[in-house]
């Protein structure tokens, strides 16, 4: 069995720098969902030199789509979504003292780069697997830009949630580490 | 003549954009429970149990299998002896897929080009219409997530790149893609006919049941040396490293014109999602 890290959010630096690529973490604690529309949303404040809808230092942006919520249920489906869309506008929020992100798949050199410089971490959660995750979500509340339907921006409150690192602040990348152990030269 | 009601269709239509997306398909349980015993990697294996768990949890919580519930891709093949009644058929099936998407919780996630905005209920679906014999009506809905379609890629070889030429493409396609289709993955080659044909053909393969090889044997052996080659690039489940990076190459090939070698890949995730039925 490998070892669990138990992590709660806010995070700041120096739990950033504690973890590493390849840890297996279950996160707790409140996280914000958005994803493509909200991001251009959230940067073009920034570009206008006004105030984000939320405080985002020391949080975790996850990206996420949920289904619409059966009645009663905090959410509906909720796995993460392809990262590598948000790669133009994720260093801007990483400059704001954003700490964490989670979703799936590879980050550009220069988001891998933004977040060497301000301590930031990628975790991945397993795509595919919302029916899951969304179980780990205990409450669900939309905090910003209800008019975007499922890309809203959700305060979303976890609870042992499972993700694993796949980049660490210092530049390593699981995705080439764990795909060089594996590859056969044919 | 054969006729069908309209409101047959909408009812059928609508229960399968739900099953497809609550019920894993019996085929694809049984990959993910073999593939657990053969991945040697154990983040993979761990990525297998909870694969299997999330479609245990999906049919017995009433939760989709995957928050994006797709496009609605419909396959139809209309019998000649069958006459649609009390209504048009692709406005009954767009019905039918409206009623699912809403009755069933399903995201709609179908928006403008341009404006981005949602079209509120994940119509038009796409919807590909076959003439054939006989007297039934067979609908395929084929839910596609957008991480997967996006990774797909259709070119135009030349004739001379040969079928190296088209290993590489297909190898090459999925070893960009990486983690972003979410391995492992069903990965579908159309070859030959024109553009809009490879990619057609493309995504009908991925309707196949899963792993069920071509019925010519020289394009099975394809398929079979296709997925050899894709599972030695070491992507893995979730593109974590690890042995399986596909369950399943499906390739279907049609003639093409003597100037031309169009291939098109298109790759479906791990849900593989699709029911049908027959009217």
């Amino acid at each position: 069995m490998i070892e669990e890290i138990k992590l709660k959010t806010p995070l700041d630096d120096q739990s950033v720098e504690r973890l590493k690529s390849g840890d297996r973490v279950l996160l707790s604690g409140y996280v914000f969902s958005a994803r493509d529309s909200a991001h251009k949303r959230l940067v073009d404040l920034l570009d206008k030199g006004e105030q984000l809808p939320f405080d985002i230092k020391g949080q975790v942006i996850y990206f996420v789509g949920p289904t619409p919520a059966r009645p009663g249920r905090p959410i509906g489906s909720a796995g993460p979504t392809t990262s590598s869309r948000m790669d133009k506008y994720s260093p801007r929020l990483i400059a704001q003292g954003l700490k964490g992100m989670i979703g799936k798949g590879f980050r550009s050199p220069e988001v891998i780069e933004t977040m060497k410089k301000y301590t930031c971490v990628y975790f991945a959660a397993v795509g595919g697997a919302g029916a899951l995750l969304a179980q780990r979500i205990m409450e669900s509340k939309i905090v910003a830009y209800e008019d975007l339907g499922p890309e809203a921006i959700r305060r979303l409150k976890l609870d042992n949630f499972p993700v694993i690192v796949v980049n660490d602040c210092r530049g390593n990348d699981l995705y080439k580490e764990g795909v060089k152990k594996y590859a056969r030269n044919t | 003549m054969k006729e069908v009601r309209v409101e047959d269709i909408i009812r059928g239509v609508k229960d399968l954009c739900i099953s497809a997306n609550y019920e894993l398909e019996r085929d694809v349980m049984a990959a993910f429970e073999k593939a657990r015993e053969t991945e040697e990697s154990p983040t993979g294996k761990e990525i297998f149990n909870q694969l299997i768990e999330n479609a245990e949890v999906a049919q017995k919580e009433l939760i989709p299998l995957c928050q994006d519930t797709g496009f609605a891709v419909c396959f139809v093949e209309l019998g000649d002896d069958v006459r649609v009644v009390g209504g048009n058929l692709i406005q009954a099936i767009n019905e039918g897929v409206r009623q699912g998407y809403q009755e069933g919780y399903l995201r709609k996630s179908i928006c403008n080009p341009f404006t981005r905005k949602n079209t509120g209920d994940n119509t038009p679906a796409v919807i590909h219409v076959k003439l054939v014999p006989g007297d039934k009506l067979k609908i395929v809905i084929a839910p596609k997530g957008g991480g997967s379609e996006n990774m797909s890629r259709a070119t135009m070889l030349k004739p001379s790149d040969g079928v190296e030429g088209i290993k590489e493409f297909v190898v090459n396609r999925v070893q960009e893609s990486g983690a972003n289709p979410c391995p492992p993955i069903v990965v579908g080659v159309g070859i030959g006919g024109t553009l809009e044909k490879a990619a057609l053909l493309a995504k009908e393969s991925l309707i196949r049941p899963l792993g069920k090889p071509n019925p010519d044997p020289e394009i099975a052996q394809l398929e079979k040396e296709l997925l050899s080659k894709i599972n030695d690039l070491g992507i893995g489940p979730q593109g974590l490293g690890g042995r399986i990076t596909a369950l399943a190459v499906h390739v279907e090939v049609h003639p093409c014109h003597i100037a031309s070698l169009p291939i098109a890949v298109n790759i479906n995730c791990h849900s593989h999602r699709h029911k049908e039925v027959v009217f």
